[in-house]
Parts: structure tokens; C-alpha cells; sequence
């Protein structure tokens, strides 16, 4: 029975855990709930993509009314691979959470620090299942409100201002997305995604067509932070609380990407994405220009959560990039991407809130010589810090590699140059806070600095081993990859 | 007169367009609020205008039936009320932040706050 | 207090009668305007122009926020478990077919329920959003509200020291 109603209770679990968590009260007890609620919600996204992959994609009608009436949640292969890894980095930063909240967060609002995250993880598994439009958007916003609370609970008092900013932007991007599902509702009578798929070519060539994908992908660009609309992302992964930015730097982007190939290939279909609307060119020189704008900022961070927080803006413009090759190498890059980096990046903001932990900054002058009081958080780091830059033996290296010869496969040789020395501005962010951390002496008249407790040690290294077996035994990663990108282009399984 | 017919999308792109620039152009925080609740106003009138049929009523089957009676979509107003729940809920989650933030800063004009915060970092 | 004489007499004849209004769009809303969030709006008000009119402290005699708290969460309780227990009963989850005896009274009790849970949750959000609002201004005996922000100024002071 389990089985059959997978995909709701994968939405309903998490949904009800939240108001459960608001009634029990002390701090301890709602992080024992929400750590189990997540990998309960781990265990159930991984038997999805195990059934996803043996039988195919499947439906799922809420409440009994058959499709195009209700509203079905569908899934296929991309979706339950988006679903394991927003579920996985949820299981694996839960446990982290304990010691980091309570060194970040004041105590009275434990509990509604674990509500919202259980809303914001069901928010986020809820835009990655559903095949009906408007429940992105509801979904979208019960996971960007619960974000914006989370990102205000940070210590600093920018942390604030920062989630303004958030706010007022993830807000207008909500809306140009409801905007555009307004004009497709118009055009076409449907608000399902399949049935949207099959109505939008007759109507094609209207303008209220063209202005809906117009709204749409600026909305969804809006909360995906590619190149000029990222300006949120900065402040708001660099002043939120540590388990915050490693939670939702490695999930909320990505899943506004999977909402991006949905409508893009899925619904509207890539004939009208990339012929009638010049979409390619469009996404390639963005996607260019925010790899080397923003690799070029981090490199004169101060702030080592900023730093990351340039650098997974960066990190997007290659996924995005995979996007704009429309080929199924290109797609598949740009999804294990997704995936890559969601483990490296998380692996990266874990390191860093460990290192706040005990020494209560992050600024890289505060870091010299933090390497003997912290080896293994900091070879954490380097290890993840490797694969961002895209040593062979991580998982980075993989993604690069699928992402040069997708390039290389349509035969744009500048774009493939562009992008190895990319790489080489990567190298110069990681290697400024590996400096300080293991090169410069620091000041001993610091409070007795220690090692991070196990409870932080052990997830960060959970994530750090995944980057690296995933570099060498990309065997799951690359079969859901190319599974996915093979359904959204239409060819093949 | 077709244009007087769209007089209602007319609507929606005047406030669609005073209320985003009320979010760009102004720095006053509680007004940048004011202004995306105008945005997001115009953004329900497109969906009910798009509702509404012709000669149509409300749909609900009255006494003795419903057979060839007109009524107007009721699925857009099911969105919009959808929708204006999340924005009532943005609006008071901005409202409290900005509540926060005058606690924290002092002021609420933002390139005071930019000022306090250059300073300090 | 005699000055808001009136106030109080007209605000304690009108409060029952929102109520009831309330209830009414409430459980009208299969056939009019109406329904969980607008009712669950309107009961709020009614307790919201109480604190208005008679203060803050007696009206969190009146609503302690613990009970505010509990039916926050009941409401969305009650919602998902409507969905569970219609998975229980055999259908896929929210079929509120399979909930009573024929769909159609299934139909009806399901909705009835659903909206029931919203307008419960959004009564009680609507309370605390205004008690935690109004609550804020006043006192500043809440330190540990104010210790959890230092201001930035005196955060650069001592960050100067340092750097």
C-alpha cells in the first residue's frame, strides 16, 4: 500500500510533521522530530527512484480526480532524482543541526526554527513532484516563505536586511511565475502539465503564449539567480545560520532549475523554447557572463560564507549552460551538475559552520592558521574544495568533464576554453581561505579552539566521502542523469 | 472601441507597472511592501478578468436544475484566492522583518541601513 | 475608560454578531462567496477589535497564546488528516469519495472538514500575527528579545578592537 501512495505521502509526511513539531515545545525534542521526519522523507524519495527506475515514469491523482480535472502528481526519472537529492541533503544536514542551532540560533525559537524547516523541506519536495502548474507556484511560495523566515533567525543583524532583500525579490519572481500561468490558463484551459504540453502548440504563435514564457522564465531566472537577477543570493546565504545556507544553497536554486527544464522542454516543448523565442543565445551569454562575474567577485570576499555564496552563482551559470546546449550530453551534464554541486556546496557550508562553531566567524582573517586546531573540518574543506575546482577523483571533475564534451560535442571550441579557465579563477577563491587556514600562523591569544564535535564531524564528512565516491563510481548519479535528460528531450526511454 | 472593451487589462498593466516601480524606486522599506501588495493586486484582477463570461452567473446549480445555463469560471478565483493568501502572508512576513530591522537599525530608509551596515562590516 | 464609553458598549454588542457571521460564511461556502480563509479572517477580527478596543493584556487573558499555538496546529492537523484518512479508507490521498457511506456525502463531509482546518489555522495565525505585532512596541522588558541583536554600531566598536 506503501507503495501505491508514494508520492503523497512523501508531500503529506513533512507536511504534517510541521505542525506536530510546533507543539512539542522544548528545542530538543523538535530536532529529534524534524531529524526523523527527514530521513523517513529520505528513505521514501529513495524508494522512488529505485521504482522510477525499474518501471518508468508514473501518476499519482490527489484526491481520486482524474487528470486533466485534478491535480496529478507526476513522476519521471528527473524529478525522483531532484526528489533523492533535496530529501538526502535534508537526512544528512538534520543531525548537523543540533550543535550548529544551538550555537546560532537563540533558544526560545528552536521550535519554530525546525517548523519552518520541515515547511520549507515539504515546499521543496512538493515543486519537484507535482504535473499541475499552479501547484509550483503554492509550493514555490510555501517554500520561499519559510526560506525568508529561516535566513531572518541568523545572528547577525544583516541577516535581516538580507532576507528583506530576499523577500522582495523572491516575491516579484513568484509573481511574474503566476503572471505566466495566468496567460497559459488563458490560452489553453488547462492548468496540467501534460495536458499543457499537448494544447500549447496550436496556440503557439500568440502573443499572450510568448509573453507567459517571457514572465515564466524570468520568474523562475529570478529564483534560480542566474546572472543579473542573483543579487539576493549573496546576502542571504552569507548572514543565514550555517545550517540554513548548507541546506538550501545545495536545494532551493537546484529546484528552481528542475522547475526551468520542466516548462522549458516538458510543457512549451524546446521548438518553441529555443526556435520562436531565442532562448539558447540568450541563456549561453548569461550563463558565461555570471560563471566569470562571479568567480571574479568571490575571489576578493572576505566573508568565506560569501565567497561560497558568489561561487554557487557561478556553479548555477554552468548548469545553465548544460541547458543551453539542448543536446542530451548537455542536459545530462547540467543535471549531474545539480547534483555534484549540491554535495560539494553543501559539503562546503558545513565545513563553515563547524569552523563558527568553535571559533565564531568566518571572516578569512579570522581564520589563520585554523588548520592545527581543526584538521579534519578543514581537509574536509580542501577535499571539497577540490572537486568546485575540478580535480579528477570528484565528483566536480565528473560534471566539468560531461560539460566540456557536451560543449565540444556542438563544436563551440571558444566556450569550452571559457570554461577550463573558469576553473582556474575557482582555483584562486579556494586556494585564498586554504591559505589562511593552513599557511598562515594565527594569533594564539584566541579562546581555546577544538576540533568540531562528532555530531557536526560525521555529516561533513558523509558529504565530503560522496564527492569523492561519486567521482570515482558515477554509476547512479550518470544512469539517473542521462535517464532524465533522454525523457526531457523526448528521445529514447 | 475594442480598446474601451480591455478597459480591465488596462487596469491591470497600470497598477502591474505603479506598483513594481513603487518596489525599485523607493527606499522607504514599508512602501516597497506597499508596492508589491499593488503588483501582486494587478495580478488578481488579469486572473478574474479572465473568469469572466459573458452574460454568465455564478456557477452553482440552482432549483430545478442547470441545463444550459451560463456561468462564469470559477477556477481563476480559486487561484486568486490562493494567491492572496500568500500575499497576505508575504506582506506580514515583511512587515515583521521590517519591524526587526527598525529595531536593529535604527531607521527604515534603506541607504540609511546601507550607510549603518558599510560602516560596520 | 469613560471616555471610550461607547466604544466598548458598541464593541461588546458587535463582537457576537461577527462571530456569527463568521460562522455563517464558514459553512455557506459551498454555495456563495465564503469559505475557510475568509472566515477564519473575519472570527480573527472579532478578537483582534476586542485587543484594539479593551488592550492588549485582557484579550491574552481572553485567548492564552498557548491555546493559539494548539489551534494553529489543529487546523492543519485536521486538513492532513482528512487526506490520511481517506488514503486509510482506500482512496488516494484527499479522495474525499470514499470518506462516508456514496461519494456525494463523502464529498460533503470532506469539504466540510478541510475548510474547517483552514479557517481554524488562519484565525489563530491571524491572532498571533496581530498579538505578536502589537506586543512588540510595548514593553522593553523582553531582554532577551533585545540581547539576541546587538545594534551594528556596537558590534563594529567591538570588532574594531579586534581587527
Amino acid at each position: 500500500m506503501i507503495a501505491a501512495h508514494l508520492p503523497a505521502l512523501l508531500i503529506a509526511i513533512p507536511l504534517i510533521a510541521a505542525p506536530v513539531c510546533l507543539l512539542l515545545g522544548r528545542g530538543g525534542l523538535a530536532w529529534a522530530w524534524s531529524t526523523l521526519v527527514s530521513w523517513l522523507v529520505f528513505g521514501l524519495s529513495w524508494l522512488m527512484l529505485q521504482k522510477t527506475l525499474i518501471s518508468g515514469p508514473f501518476n499519482y491523482e490527489l484526491g481520486g480526480w482524474e487528470a486533466p480535472f485534478g491535480i496529478e502528481y507526476q513522476v519521471d526519472t528527473l524529478n525522483a532524482f531532484i526528489l533523492l537529492i533535496v530529501a538526502a541533503i535534508g537526512a544528512v544536514v538534520m543531525p548537523y543541526a543540533r550543535a550548529s542551532v544551538n550555537r546560532e540560533v537563540p533558544a526560545h525559537k528552536h521550535t519554530l526554527f525546525y517548523t519552518a524547516y520541515l515547511l520549507c523541506l515539504t515546499g521543496l519536495l512538493g515543486i519537484t513532484i507535482t504535473g499541475d502548474a499552479f501547484n509550483v507556484f503554492v509550493f514555490l511560495e510555501i517554500s520561499s516563505l519559510s526560506s525568508y523566515a529561516m535566513i531572518a533567525l541568523g545572528r547577525d543583524p544583516k541577516a535581516l536586511t538580507a532576507s528583506f532583500q530576499y523577500l522582495i525579490m523572491g516575491t516579484i519572481g513568484a509573481t511574474f511565475i503566476l503572471i505566466g500561468i495566468g496567460l497559459m490558463y488563458q490560452m489553453t484551459g488547462t492548468l496540467n502539465m501534460a495536458d499543457l504540453a499537448k494544447r500549447l502548440p496550436a496556440v503557439e504563435d500568440t502573443r499572450p503564449v510568448m509573453a507567459a514564457f517571457a514572465f515564466f522564465i524570468i520568474g523562475v531566472s529570478l529564483k534560480l539567480a542566474l546572472f543579473p537577477l542573483h543579487m539576493w543570493l549573496p546576502n542571504a546565504y552569507a548572514y543565514a545560520p550555517s545550517v540554513v545556507t548548507a541546506f538550501l544553497a545545495a536545494t532551493a536554486t537546484k529546484v528552481s532549475v528542475y522547475v526551468l527544464y520542466r516548462f522549458v522542454f516538458t510543457v512549451f516543448g524546446q521548438s518553441f523554447s529555443f526556435d520562436v523565442i531565442p532562448l539558447e543565445p540568450i541563456l549561453l551569454v548569461l550563463s558565461l557572463a555570471g560563471i566569470f562575474v562571479a568567480s571574479a567577485v568571490a575571489i576578493f570576499q572576505t566573508n568565506v560564507k560569501r565567497l561560497l555564496a558568489w561561487s554557487s552563482v557561478a556553479q548555477i551559470g554552468y548548469i545553465m549552460l548544460g541547458v543551453s546546449l539542448i543536446t542530451v550530453a548537455g542536459l545530462t551534464a547540467s543535471i549531474l551538475h545539480i547534483f555534484n554541486h549540491a554535495v560539494m556546496k553543501g559539503a562546503l557550508f558545513l565545513a563553515m559552520g563547524a569552523v563558527y562553531y568553535q571559533v565564531g566567524s568566518v571572516q578569512i582573517s579570522d581564520l589563520n592558521g585554523i588548520a592545527k586546531k581543526m584538521p579534519y573540518t578543514m581537509f574536509a574543506f580542501v577535499i571539497a574544495g577540490l572537486g568546485l575546482i575540478g580535480v579528477p577523483l570528484t565528483g566536480g571533475f565528473i560534471s566539468k568533464w560531461y560539460l566540456i564534451t557536451a560543449v565540444l560535442e556542438r563544436g563551440w571550441w571558444p566556450v569550452a576554453v571559457l570554461v577550463l579557465l573558469s576553473s582556474l579563477l575557482a582555483v584562486f577563491y579556494v586556494w585564498r581561505v586554504v591559505e589562511a587556514a593552513y599557511f598562515k600562523a594565527g594569533d594564539n591569544d584566541d579562546v581555546e579552539v577544538r576540533e568540531a564535535p562528532l555530531s557536526m564531524l560525521v555529516p561533513l564528512y558523509v558529504l565530503t566521502a560522496a564527492s569523492v565516491w561519486f567521482g570515482i563510481d558515477t554509476s547512479l548519479p550518470l544512469k539517473a542523469s542521462t535517464e532524465a535528460a533522454r525523457q526531457l528531450m523526448g528521445i529514447g526511454g | 472601441m475594442v480598446w474601451l472593451g480591455h478597459f480591465n487589462y488596462w487596469i491591470v498593466i497600470f497598477l502591474m507597472m505603479a506598483g513594481f516601480y513603487t518596489v525599485i524606486a523607493r527606499g522607504n522599506l514599508i512602501k516597497k511592501i506597499v508596492g508589491l501588495n499593488i503588483f501582486q493586486t494587478s495580478v488578481f484582477l488579469l486572473y478574474i478578468t479572465m473568469g469572466k463570461v459573458k452574460g454568465g452567473t455564478a456557477p452553482i446549480v440552482p432549483e430545478g436544475g442547470g441545463e444550459g445555463l451560463a456561468y462564469s469560471n470559477p477556477i481563476p478565483h480559486v487561484l486568486i484566492l490562493t494567491a492572496i493568501v500568500v500575499g497576505v502572508a508575504t506582506t506580514s512576513l515583511g512587515l515583521a522583518l521590517i519591524v526587526r530591522i527598525r529595531e536593529a537599525y535604527g531607521t527604515i530608509e534603506e541607504d540609511e541601513i546601507q550607510e549603518i551596515e558599510d560602516k560596520s562590516s | 475608560m469613560r471616555h471610550h464609553l461607547i466604544l466598548r458598549v458598541v464593541t461588546k454588542l458587535l463582537i457576537p454578531l461577527i462571530m456569527l457571521f463568521a460562522l455563517y460564511v464558514q459553512f455557506h461556502g459551498d454555495f456563495g462567496p465564503g469559505g475557510g480563509f475568509q472566515a477564519g479572517v473575519i472570527f480573527g477580527s472579532a478578537f483582534i477589535v476586542y485587543a484594539l478596543v479593551f488592550g492588549l493584556e485582557n484579550a491574552e487573558k481572553v485567548i492564552p497564546s498557548g491555546y493559539l499555538m494548539a489551534l494553529l496546529s489543529a487546523g492543519l492537523l485536521l486538513y492532513a488528516g482528512v487526506g490520511f484518512a481517506a488514503m486509510y479508507r482506500g482512496g488516494n490521498f484527499l479522495d474525499y469519495g470514499v470518506l462516508a457511506g456514496d461519494f456525494i456525502a463523502g464529498q460533503h463531509l470532506g469539504i466540510l472538514l478541510v475548510e474547517l482546518g483552514v479557517g481554524i489555522t488562519v484565525c489563530a495565525a491571524m491572532i498571533v500575527i496581530f498579538f505578536a505585532f502589537a506586543g512588540r512596541g510595548e514593553s522593553n522588558d523582553d531582554a532577551e528579545e533585545d540581547d539576541d541583536f546587538p545594534s551594528p554600531e556596537v558590534n563594529s566598536s567591538s570588532k574594531s578592537g579586534e581587527a
